[in-house]
């Protein structure tokens, strides 16, 4: 056995934490991520020169990874500068396009001249396939889709849009639309980054499959462990920083990283960061094989529950200050807490641990 | 053991909720039930009218214009004005600033103040933590140095919650520097009008503008603004830590909080059922009510015993602690039961057809993340704790 990364990927690791930390420190993040675009476009085409988008892409599919290391290598980079960009949707879809032979989209999309987002839940559908409401339509050689997508993560950055829909035969395909075909509304999340809401009403569409709930589902886990290696990258900075102010922070007369009570709390956030950290390895490494799904889960429910628990008591130890929008504490707090509930929160997770515990 | 209210306790409970059913807006219990940010008339309008029935200042004796109740009538009244979504009554001048007038004060500053924060003509605000003294306040730095008939002030404050609505402002200040840290504070009123003093807004993490910096540069401040002796004023902070603390416990908040839980569980789908069918979640819910249950019989217990609502300092911060608690997992639960949908932010972004969230769940993420506050103001919970633990052990 062996923990440590490849030559490849520490070099991806390194520039991309240099580049970002560059590029994005706390304050511009902190303007960008909560304003349309939200996020910084004037920086895809350098992310693209570092190799970001071709490492999330095999080899045979034209990129240099594509591995579940190689994702949560550059994720756990994004989380540690709660970089903005719309790299989950790219993800996701650059893998359903490769999946389906679009290699011309895949090439476009790995030199960061194109970008595009997955469009697969909706409002009070927001886990399964099978309840999906927006539908396709064949006439002649064509198609059309209907329907609303909700939370459709980076829609307000993307070109083309990937839909899952219902077709005739009553399977889920997939879709390929151009973004501005779209009734798109687009917003910012809370803990930053944006999300559209898209509507498509007899919407021009290319099928790229009219059976693709495998490869979506596939694609979904690579996102679920994309968000995962990030929640690390966020936690390890934000313990640090917990670390730091309590360090600092002068009450009764001496740093209030002397009292007992905090130092236990900061050594449990420690433990858990830990395991956090050993779930998505041991997820990364399912990611290409039988046991993917139930690897994905396991790694979302604890991140869901690790996250929660780093972000509520580093705002807490932090006191008034924690709570305070200038401060970058805050905002790793913000996208920890809600990261969960992006692709199917602790509880969701725990659902399919336990059916595929029982199967 | 009779654990009933009493004919005239239930009399009463039925006498608030009329009031409640023919003074409150629906429009203003909306905005209160969704989250939405309440502006300076809002929160003026509603003490106006409670005003009317004299049921304002809760805690004042009806020698000073209180309505003259008993911790249970307060309990009551609290209870049912969350049910029915008023909007909170501001506590600075009516629950901190007339208690400690009432106590402390001169007869002029009585005759002076107390009827001007009834009618509304003084918003006051509290002037106590400091960026150097939170947890430790009695490290405040804050200086005032007599100088003939004047107080000047120098130093800054800090979390002042709704400074930016306030007229006047009530201080711990540092009078002398001599003996131990406690002994040399003085609590001192003051117009925030006076030269010298600016008020910055502070942006929080849900991104609303709820407390302020406050800046003394040479505020000149007359000495008959002094409220009891000079030097004492750490007698009077302390008085207000544990005056009327069974209302901290929030119960009222929390049952309202857990109400539109379990109606938002109801009405949200979850693979094609009732989220409140679903027994992951349901099972958090049915938690987060065993343990407000418990909560609200403590509670009782305390108010029924506390003479005149002035709990021990062990079990005031008791309730703090679990109120505090409870009250952030509801916020909890009812953000989570949105899932993705807790996240457009603002939580007005989607509207109309395009709302994904009930609208009255729709600002769920925003108050969980404003609501992280209650266990860090108020004396943070880990202060309360050292509270219990010095009873606890003697020390």
């Amino acid at each position: 056995m062996n923990f440590t990364q490849t030559d490849d990927r520490r070099m991806i690791s390194d520039s991309l934490r240099r580049y970002l930390a560059d590029q994005y420190p706390v304050e511009h993040r902190i303007k960008i991520a909560y304003d349309a675009p939200f996020h910084d476009p004037s920086k895809w085409g350098a992310l693209a020169e570092l190799g970001i988008l071709g490492a999330l892409v095999s080899e045979e599919q034209g990129g240099f990874g594509g591995e579940g290391f190689d994702i949560a290598v550059v994720f756990e980079e994004f989380g540690r500068t709660l970089c903005p960009e719309p790299m989950l949707g790219n993800l996701m879809g650059v893998r359903l396009y490769a999946a389906f032979g679009q290699q011309d989209k895949v090439d476009a999309i790995i030199a960061g001249t194109a970008r595009t987002a997955l469009a697969v839940f909706e409002a009070e559908a927001f886990t399964e396939l099978d309840e999906i409401g927006a539908t396709a339509a064949k006439s002649g050689d064509s198609w059309t889709i209907s329907g609303h997508k909700s939370l459709v993560y980076g829609a307000q950055a993307a070109d083309t849009l990937l839909v899952a829909a219902r077709t005739p035969a009553g399977k889920i395909g997939l879709f390929e639309v151009e973004a501005s075909a779209a009734d798109l509304h687009s917003y910012a999340m809370i803990d930053g980054g944006g999300a559209a809401e898209a509507g498509f009403d007899k919407t021009a569409a290319v099928c790229l499959s009219e059976d693709a709930a495998a490869e979506i589902d596939a694609a979904l886990d690579a996102g679920r462990l994309a968000l995962c290696a990030e929640a690390v990258g966020a936690m390890d900075v934000l313990k640090a920083i917990t670390t730091d102010y309590l360090m600092q922070r002068q009450q009764f007369g001496r740093p209030i990283a002397t009292f007992q009570a905090l130092q236990h709390r900061l050594v449990d956030l420690s433990i858990e960061i830990e395991q956090a950290r050993s779930i998505v390895i041991h997820a990364a490494g399912a990611l290409d094989t039988p046991g993917r799904a139930l690897a994905v889960a396991k790694a979302k429910n604890l991140i869901g529950r690790a996250g929660k628990l780093v972000g509520e008591e580093a705002v807490q130890m932090h006191g008034g200050i924690g709570m305070t929008w200038e401060y970058a504490g805050s905002h790793y707090a913000k996208r920890l807490i809600m990261i969960d509930a992006q692709l199917g929160d602790t509880e969701d997770q725990l659902r399919r641990v336990m059916e595929l515990m029982a199967a | 053991m009779d654990l009933n209210f009493t004919p005239d306790e239930e009399a009463f409970r039925a006498e608030v909720r009329s009031f409640l059913k023919d003074n409150l807006s629906e429009e203003l219990a909306t905005k209160v039930r969704n989250g939405v940010e309440l502006g300076k008339a809002d929160l003026e309008g509603w003490h106006a009218t409670l005003q009317t029935r004299s049921w304002l200042a809760v805690t004042w004796p009806k020698e000073y214009g209180g309505p003259g109740w008993n911790a249970v009538q307060r309990h009551i009244f609290d209870e049912e004005c969350c049910m029915a979504n008023a909007p909170r009554i501001i506590p600075f001048g009516l629950g901190m600033l007339g208690p400690v007038l009432i106590k402390f004060g001169t007869d002029k500053q009585k005759a002076d103040i107390l009827p001007r924060i009834l009618d509304g003509s003084d918003w006051w605000c509290q002037g106590y933590s400091e960026p150097g003294a939170g947890s430790d306040l009695a490290s405040l730095k804050t200086r005032a140095i007599r100088e003939g008939d004047d107080y000047i002030i120098n130093g800054q404050k800090t979390w002042t919650t709704l400074g930016q609505f306030a007229d006047k402002i009530f201080c711990l200040v540092r009078t002398s520097t001599e003996g131990k840290r406690q002994e040399g504070i003085s609590f001192v009123l003051v117009d925030i009008k006076t030269p010298g003093i600016e008020v910055r807004p502070i942006k929080l993490i849900e991104g609303g503008y709820e407390v302020n910096e406050v800046f003394f540069t040479d505020v000149r401040v007359p000495v008959s603004n002094l409220v009891g002796v000079e030097n004492e004023g750490w007698t009077i902070a302390k008085f207000l830590l544990t005056h009327e603390r069974t209302g901290i416990a929030g119960v009222g908040a929390s049952t309202q909080a857990l109400a539109e839980l379990k109606a938002l569980a109801r009405k949200l789908k979850r693979r094609g059922k009732p989220l409140i069918e679903d027994p992951l979640f349901a099972a958090r819910i049915a938690e987060a009510e065993i343990d407000l249950e418990a909560l609200r019989m403590t509670n009782l217990r305390v108010l029924v015993d506390a003479s005149g609502g002035a709990a021990s300092n062990t079990i005031a911060s008791m309730l703090k602690i679990k109120g505090t608690v409870i009250r952030q997992n509801l916020n909890d639960l009812s953000r989570r039961a949105l899932g993705p949908a807790a996240a457009p932010f603002p939580a007005e972004a989607l509207i109309g057809n395009l709302a994904i969230a009930p609208p009255e769940a729709a600002a769920s993420a925003e108050s969980y993340f404003n609501n992280r506050k209650l266990s860090i103001f108020g004396g943070s919970n880990e202060i309360q704790r050292n509270i219990i633990a010095k009873d606890l052990f003697g020390v």
